[in-house]
């Protein structure tokens, strides 16, 4: 599973980065977690706000945090459709 | 892809009762935080004149009594207001305010995206892209120009804050010439046909991945959406706050009274100007700066003058047009700045002739 944060390193991107953190540490999902900070990949998501997370090459929030309980949810679902 | 996390479904019997309980534990904190504000004059003059013992009429007490009236009063005000405007913002999302404004024409186009701009959740941080979803989708450049205009500018935070403060006619004022700087901007700008101004790679972006579909929430979903707004804006907001209150208390306390005119009252014809300089390069946030407004009106400065400092700071700020460097050439930004400060100039001068 590739999941990606995406924020250009205002302080909420990085927030959502250590949330995405602890869920993939409490999912127990074999996952690599990146952050992408070029503006142009970013964009290529077709985000509209900051910061954004992408699980698998699907966004799956944008302009938000997500805090890491919903985030686990998102990954075992994700896992589960796999 | 649904932006928000699905919510377990209750069968309706559940549902209705935790409706009720939500809007009884809502009624509950709205009667507790009225009790809390007007609790918080009579507090803090009891604070200051009694427990540290200082006069209001003296420079250091009168400032600690702003400072102890000021802070408690615009925190629970920016609660209040945070929270409302949470659940406005779930009506409005910036994908739904795209899809409204993709090839509009660009009179109504910048209407609508300076009003939509009111209401449609904005950090500067998501300005770039933002700046590219939109014009790689069909919303001309000017349209776009208004819309960055009146997110920061009018904001429903300061406006609220301006309300409770000021009264509606000040609020209503603020709102209505930003909005029309924000139209005026977005037009001329259009008009200029700048596209070229746009930094090349932005165009070359595909307009990625298909819009995501309209979810339409429910209440419950809504008042999350407050809740956690509230929690947004409050902890990025409130050392701000703290850090104007106390401009505002050392203000208060310590300039003497109708010094403000000097320099930023009616009569000074350069007092727009300056103000509006002196603004651009600072940052700060619309709730900060309205406790700054507050005590500069009450040592004489102008209406007109006061509205364009707050104008100039919230609607141009530095690190903004650093971010969007990336995405605008410095003689697009140049010309940003240029239309938006003419147009708080023309608003500040207006103001200070008309009331």
């Amino acid at each position: 599973m590739e999941i990606k944060v995406l924020g250009p390193g205002c302080a909420n991107c990085k927030r959502l980065f250590q949330e995405a953190e602890r869920a993939v540490a409490q999912s127990g999902v074999a996952a690599t977690l990146t952050k992408v900070e070029s503006m142009g990949e970013i964009v290529s998501f077709g985000i509209l706000r900051t910061p954004g997370l992408v699980i698998d090459g699907k966004v799956v929030a944008s302009g938000r945090i997500p805090l890491a309980p919903e985030i686990v949810t998102m990954i075992t679902s994700a896992a589960a459709k796999a | 892809m649904s932006l928000t996390a699905p919510l377990e479904s209750h069968p309706p019997r559940h549902a209705r009762s935790s409706a009720v309980r939500q809007g009884a534990a809502l009624t509950g904190v709205l009667a507790l935080w009225g009790l809390g504000y007007w609790s918080i004059s009579p507090a803090a003059e009891w604070l200051t004149t009694s427990v540290a013992g200082l006069s209001r009429h003296e420079p250091l007490g009168a400032a600690v009594e702003f400072f102890l009236f000021e802070v408690p009063k615009v925190l629970l005000l920016l609660t209040l207001v945070a929270f409302v405007v949470g659940v406005i913002r779930s009506f409005f999302t910036p994908e739904r305010t795209r899809r409204v404004l993709a090839g509009r024409r660009e009179t109504t186009g910048s209407i609508l995206a300076a009003l939509l701009g009111v209401v449609t959740p904005f950090c500067s941080c998501s300005a770039v892209p933002l700046f590219i979803g939109f014009v790689t989708t069909g919303v001309p450049l000017g349209v776009t120009f208004s819309f960055l205009v009146s997110a920061p500018m009018v904001n429903e935070v300061a406006l609220a804050l301006l309300f409770a403060l000021f009264g509606w006619r000040v609020a209503a004022l603020y709102a209505g010439t930003g909005l029309s700087i924000a139209i005026v901007a977005g037009l001329v700008i259009g008009r200029l046909r700048l596209e070229s101004w746009v930094e090349p790679w932005v165009y070359g972006v595909s307009a990625a991945g298909p819009i995501p579909a309209d979810e339409s929430l429910r209440w419950t979903q809504r008042i999350a959406a407050g809740r956690e707004a509230v929690r947004e804006i409050v902890s990025m907001v409130w050392p701000y706050v703290v850090a104007g209150i106390a401009v505002g208390a050392g203000i208060h306390g310590y300039v003497p009274q109708d010094f403000m005119a000097s320099f930023m009252g009616r009569d000074v014809w350069w007092s727009v100007p300056l103000a509006v300089l002196i603004g651009i390069p600072i940052y700060s946030n619309a709730a900060a700066i309205v406790p700054i407004v507050q005590a500069l009106l009450g040592k004489g400065a102008a209406l007109g003058t006061v509205l364009a400092f707050m104008m100039a700071v919230i609607a141009l700020s530095l690190p903004e047009m650093v971010i969007l460097r990336k995405v605008l050439s410095v003689r697009l930004i140049a010309a940003f700045v240029g239309v938006v400060g003419t147009g708080i100039l023309l608003v500040g001068y207006l103001f200070n002739l008309v009331l």
